[in-house]
This record gives C-alpha cells, structure tokens and sequence, in this order.
C-alpha cells in the first residue's frame, strides 16, 4: 500500500465552477508546479483515483454526476473541495441553482480556500489529503478491509 | 444498413476541463448526429442582478469564467458606463487594453496546450503553459489575482501599473513572442501534428455564416470579423489587422490563433509606447443606470454581448450575457457529423469551448 502514499492519483470533476480553480489544478501538474515529481497524476478514470479534486459549489444537475463519480473512485479516498465556491458556495450562495458547497452533495475532508485557488494551496490540500489517506487505509486494514502495507 | 449506437460523451470526460454532455449517434465509427445537452455549470449568476447593486455586480461578472474573467468584467463595466453616460478617462482605456490582451495571451496558450494535450503530445502542452506562467505572473505584479483580476470598476480601473511594471510587461512580452516561435513551427509545420489537423472539422464559409460562428472559429473560414475593430477601450487608437485563414479546418484554427498571440503581443507593445501619462484612472460614478446598452466585445473565443438594463435604482433590471462558446456549439455539432469517433475529443476541443461561460 506504500504505492498509494508516495503516488496519489488525482480525479478532477468541475461541479459548477467558474473555470478559474479547474485551470488552477491543471496549472499544478505544469513545469512551474509540477506534482508529477511527487508522483501525483491527474487521472480521467473514477476507478482509477484516490484523491477527488471537486471545484465549483454544484448545481442541481450536477449533484447526481458528483455523487456518482464519488460512488466510483475505490475506498480508501479522499475528497478535495478546492475552491471558495467548492467550501461554502462562495459568490454564487444566493443563486437559485446553486447547492452551496460540495459537502451538501458528498463527504468532503479537506476544504482549500481561494478564489481561484493559488496552485500552492492546491498542492498543500492534497498533500494533507495523503495522511488523511494513510489514516483512512490504516482503519480499513485494522478492520479487516484491506490489505496491509507491503502486500 | 449499419446499426446505429448512441455514445455518452461527458461530462465526466478526460479532455474536457469541464462538464459538457454529447450524445454521439454512431454508424460503425462514423458520427452521424451529436445532440449536445448543457446546464452542468448553470448556476444563475444574471438573477443575482436582484441582490446585489451595480457595483457589487462587477465581481459576480468577472465570474462568469475564470478564463476570461477580465473581459467579462470590462464588458459588464463598459455596458454601465454607456448606460450612466462616462467616459472614462484615457490612461484606464490603455490600462484595460493591456490588460485585455494579456487575458487573451493565456486564455489562446492555456487552448494551444489542451488541444497539444488532445492529440497526446504532451511535451507541447507542457511547453505551452510553460510560456503561459510567465503572461500570469505579470498579471499577478499588476492585480494581484492570477486569474480572477478583480481591477475594473464601474468608471475605471482601480489600479494603476507603474512605469517600471509597464516596461517588465513589455519585456515579458516580447519574450513570450520569442518562445512562441518553436512552439508555433511545431504547431504548423509538424508533419504528425498536420496529420492530426487538417481536413479535420470542416467548416465552410457560407456554413460559418449560416450557423453564426464567432471568433477564431468564424476567422478560421476565411470571414474577417474582429470586434476590437470596433474600437472599445483603445483598440481605436491600435493598429492591427484581422486574422483569417481560408483553411476551413483545425489546422486554420490552430493558425489563426497562434497568429493572434503574435499580434497580441504587438498590441501589447503598441498600447505601452502610446499609453498617456496621467494620474487618473477612475471617475467616481455619480447616481444610478437608468437606461439599457448592449455592449459587443471580442473575447478570445469570440464575440461575447452584455446587455444592462437599469431603472435608476441601484440594482439593475436586468442583465443578461451572451457567451462565444453558445454560438459555436452549433458549428460544433455540425463539424461533428461524418467525423471518425475518434476525433470527436480534438473537434470538441478546436472550438476552444468554454462552458463555464456558455452556461453562467
């Protein structure tokens, strides 16, 4: 299971954004940021992934398309509501369309501020999201779920 | 008769950014219909003209899009401005055009990168947004925000750029115009790249017309149509010509658009030489709209309209945006048919779509 915490792959989905924190978590994987060195890479495939990026504060035709990309991704994951609009709905609350924030759709486990995001803090959120990783898969071993590191 | 398969497209998709869905009408690997269904973005910003006052508007605008987040605010704040009846001063003109084509520098190589990125080669999309940083840090000197600028205001600009700030914008540039032009020899005379792109997505005039494309797409079938020609801001006072191609296909887009990150660049270079020295960007607008204005701006995916409608209240009856990527969804679909299924990823990206926009 070590694999999984040296190199966390990475699913985007844009639920209702403006486009600004969706170019920003590409602009991540680019030579200035570059996480690649990390090991992290963005994915296009649910079952592929572990951390799930979601920017935008969801509208109502979105909401099922969330919650079944999130059904998709495998446990142990970790989701990323990267955004203002992502945490709380941000300048789009008092739409008639809006949700307001990821976390009324699916569980969220880290919040990262900004509109738009800086890359900086993007990478800072998933690099917190990976202990939460190592956490999440350490329960999931103890309660017979997965298999231990190295198997 | 082959049996006909209908394809999800979307939303959830690798090449896409953002959520658009296509229902593609197979034939063996032929498309024959694409029925595109939109709404995954909708989020309703125009009826937030309701609770919130003109001024107030100006940050909502600018998040239409995170790409064009500039002009949407420029073209809001122009539509006001028409409607109240000022005229802003010149040195905010300058500024506004400046900043304009510094929006479109990254919104065009942001585009080159994804479509380098759809054709999978990946070390030319690295390249293009690579060169991007740079355009995005001097917008970072100048606003503050990377992307979402929040400078204009209704009657202005709020900051101004500094002598020493306009000469490093200059400098920056002239060198993305210099590290473009690698990138713009693999782009259109690559023999793999070419093999990708021509004869792919045709769009003939009179269809471009029929349809209404805007922006690149239109000037990419051979119609010279260029809103900055119309003299917003200090386009008036620049000198540059419309870009075309008679190419008809992806490789004319491919084309046009690199063309016009040249002439950005020159127009970046026009607007700094000729800006005026003055200490005063913005007028305090006095009263509220009442009146109505439709305002037309080319954006970097085309010709994008805001119309205001005030009551001489401080919130305005209505307002109401019409994106570049709308009008090219119809060419869009239309290119779409008789294509391998294969392409679909690349047409879907040659329109350079922006659903965020599309759908507020």
């Amino acid at each position: 299971m070590k694999s999984f915490h040296k190199s966390p792959w990475l699913l985007h989905y844009d639920a209702s954004s403006c486009n600004g924190c969706d170019i920003e978590v590409l602009a991540c994987t680019m030579p200035r940021y570059d996480v690649e060195r990390f090991g992290i890479i963005n994915t296009g495939n649910p079952m592929h992934a572990d951390i799930f990026c979601v920017t935008g504060g969801v509208n109502e035709q979105n909401a099922p398309v969330v919650k079944q990309i999130y059904d998709q991704i495998p446990e142990p994951k970790v989701v990323v509501a990267v955004g203002t609009c992502a945490c709380t709905g941000g300048v789009f609350k008092e739409c008639y369309n809006i949700l307001g924030g990821v976390d009324k759709v699916i569980p969220v486990d880290i919040y990262v501020p900004g509109c738009a995001a800086r890359p900086e803090s993007i990478i800072d959120g998933v690099v917190k999201a990976l202990a939460l990783y190592q956490e999440k898969h350490d329960k999931m071993v103890k309660e017979g779920r997965g298999l231990p590191e190295g198997e | 008769m082959p049996k006909k398969t209908v394809i999800p497209f979307g939303p959830q998709h690798p090449v896409l950014p953002e959520p658009i869905h296509l229902d593609l009408v197979l034939e063996d690997e032929t498309v024959v219909d694409a029925i595109p269904s939109i709404g995954f973005i909708h989020r309703g910003l125009e009826s937030l003209v309701e609770k919130k006052d003109f001024n107030e508007m100006v940050y909502v605008a600018e998040r239409i899009c995170g790409i064009c987040s500039f002009m949407h605010g420029m073209g809001y704040c122009e539509a006001v401005e028409h409607v109240m009846d000022i005229d802003i001063p010149d040195r905010a003109k300058y500024l506004r055009t400046i900043w304009c084509e510094f929006s479109r520098l990254h919104s065009h190589l942001l585009w080159l990168g994804l479509l380098a990125d759809g054709f999978g080669f990946e070390a030319l999309f690295n390249e293009c947004w690579r060169i991007r940083e740079q355009v995005l840090d001097m917008v970072e000197m100048t606003t503050g925000g990377r992307l979402i600028a929040s400078v204009n205001r209704v009657g202005g600009v709020l900051k101004d750029i500094t002598p020493d700030m306009l000469k490093q914008m200059k400098a920056v540039a002239e060198n993305v115009g210099r590290e473009l032009v690698p990138v713009a020899d693999t782009f259109l005379n690559d023999y793999s790249v070419k093999s990708r792109l021509c004869g792919s997505g045709i769009l003939s005039k009179e269809d471009a017309i029929a349809l209404g494309a805007c922006g690149p797409m239109m000037r990419a079938s051979g119609i010279a149509v260029d809103h900055r020609k119309s003299g917003y801001a200090a386009y008036g006072n620049i000198d540059f010509d419309v870009i075309t191609s008679n190419d008809c296909d992806g490789y004319g887009r491919v084309y046009v658009r690199i063309q016009e990150l040249f002439q950005s660049v020159e127009i970046v270079r026009q607007a700094i030489d000729k800006i005026p020295d003055s200490e005063e960007i913005m007028i305090k607008p006095k009263g509220n709209p009442k009146g109505e204005y439709l305002m037309r701006l080319e954006q970097p995916r085309g010709e994008a309209f805001y119309y205001v409608k005030g009551n001489g209240s401080k919130n305005l009856d209505r307002f109401r945006v019409r994106t570049p990527t709308f009008g090219n969804l119809a060419p869009l679909v239309h290119t779409l048919k008789g294509a391998p299924f294969a392409d679909v990823p690349l047409l879907v990206l040659t329109i350079d779509p922006c659903v965020s926009c599309t759908e507020r």
